[in-house]
């Protein structure tokens, strides 16, 4: 049995806990609504973006660059796995990596070289213990604050850099696609090369043909300028996704931890005034005893 | 004068979307002005000042590069960066100069030296037009 004393440190310290996790949960709140915002900004310049290529890929002929109709193979398969720099935000970066993980194996299974590519040191942690020697490079976004396509544009780069040097076929982005607060959709989307949204081009080819686009310069170019930048803006995209998702997570497992904390304290109090009660009464108990004896 | 739908949006976020009268557009092949009924076109952008003409008002905007997108619906600008004329100022200019003076230095390529040659040359085009 606990003493008195005991009780009351644990109480206390269970306490300090609660103060620290709601004033998460509240930070989290608040970081999570411009995180909205901005994942919500972002939104119009992917959609017209995904239009345009549309537009532009259903209208060339042939094969197009190798971004959008890949090198012909499907050997190396190189996986993006975009998590947050820091935990205490639920199960947000562990289902991240068990969707790579699993998709990492099948690959494997399959005969497929796997390269890992890490954006954020959390999934790097957790993906360092069995990819080891797959894992090409980790990418930490420790110091943003607030994401900016300038924070993406240097990854998207890179990931082309490392396509034309052969480094691999296929890339895909993993990623939590945010829904709401307590809804996080881990996800994974090909980047290169280029899925193009089939019902896009449908539509693009049946507008496309009442009304011709001039292109300036040319086609070609044109589509080599919007590739690279198409998958930039992806990659800007999941990390927008990615910011809003970490912080709904957060939010929801600090109410959780602020929760059972109320409770723990409840409990361990009613504990604390029995046997407070209980020390009483036997010293009652001594008391009147004694002075009978007398 | 007719008003056609014009969009301006930046990775970041929408900067503009309402109907205008005249937009003038720094395509790399040369400026054009896009009016309602243009035809179709799409033109990849060089680092300039795009105008927008609203009939009772101007506005005038600085682009880094992007793409201009002109079909039956409207005119949408997918720019690289956005930023109004009166936010700019002679500093920034510079910055993005050199900037691409660097990359000059860093490119490998016969084609990444060239791109960036004359990006320097557009910047210093745009930083003449401003009278900075």
């Amino acid at each position: 049995m606990a003493s008195l004393k005991d009780l009351r440190n644990r109480i206390s310290s269970v306490k300090a806990t609660q103060k620290i996790t709601k004033a998460m949960q509240m930070v989290a709140a608040a970081k999570l609504r411009r995180a909205q915002l901005s994942a919500e900004a972002a939104r119009p310049y992917a959609e017209r973006m995904e239009s345009v290529l549309a537009n532009v890929a259903g209208g060339v002929t042939g094969g197009g660059p190798v971004l959008l109709s890949g090198n012909g193979r499907d050997d190396v398969h190189l996986l993006v796995v975009c998590t947050a720099e820091r935990g205490l935000c639920g199960a947000f970066n562990s289902s991240i990596v068990r969707l790579a993980r699993e998709r990492a194996f099948a690959l494997m299974s399959a005969g497929k070289t796997v390269k890992i590519l890490c954006v954020g040191k959390k999934g790097y942690d957790q993906l360092r213990r069995q990819f080891e020697k797959q894992i090409v490079e980790l990418i930490e976004l420790r110091s943003v604050k607030q994401m900016a396509f300038t924070d993406a544009d240097p990854i998207g780069k890179k990931l082309i850099a490392m396509f034309e040097a052969g480094e691999f076929d296929v890339a895909t982005l993993f990623f939590s696609r945010f829904r709401s607060v307590i809804l996080q959709i881990p996800t994974e989307l090909q980047i290169i090369p280029a899925q193009i949204n089939a019902a896009g081009v449908a539509q693009a080819a049946d507008t496309g043909a009442s009304a011709p686009y001039e292109y300036e310069p040319g086609e070609a170019e044109i589509l080599a300028t919007l590739l690279p930048r198409n998958i930039s803006v992806q990659v800007f995209r999941a990390l927008l996704e990615n910011a809003a998702s970490e912080q709904g997570a957060r939010m929801s497992s600090m109410d959780n931890a602020t929760r059972n904390a109320g409770e723990m304290i409840k409990k361990q109090t009613i504990i604390y005034n029995r046997s407070r009660q209980a020390m009483i009464t036997k010293e009652l108990i001594e008391i009147i005893s004694g002075a009978e004896a007398l | 004068m007719a008003a056609f739908h014009f969009e301006l949006v930046s990775p970041e976020r929408l900067l503009f979307s309402g109907d205008v009268e005249a937009v003038a557009v720094p395509g790399t092949e040369g400026q054009f002005t896009v009016m309602k009924g243009h035809a179709a076109t799409m033109s990849t952008l060089k680092p300039g000042i795009v105008e927008v003409d609203r009939g009772s008002s101007k506005q005038r905007l600085f682009v880094r590069g992007g793409f201009a997108d002109v079909s039956s619906t409207g005119l949408t600008i997918l720019a690289e960066q956005a930023i109004p004329v009166e936010e700019l100022d002679l500093a920034r200019i510079e910055r993005e100069i050199k900037n691409a003076q660097e990359d000059v230095a860093d490119a490998t390529g016969d084609d990444a030296r060239r791109m960036a040659v004359e990006k320097i040359a557009q910047l210093q085009e745009v930083k003449a037009a401003l009278g900075l």
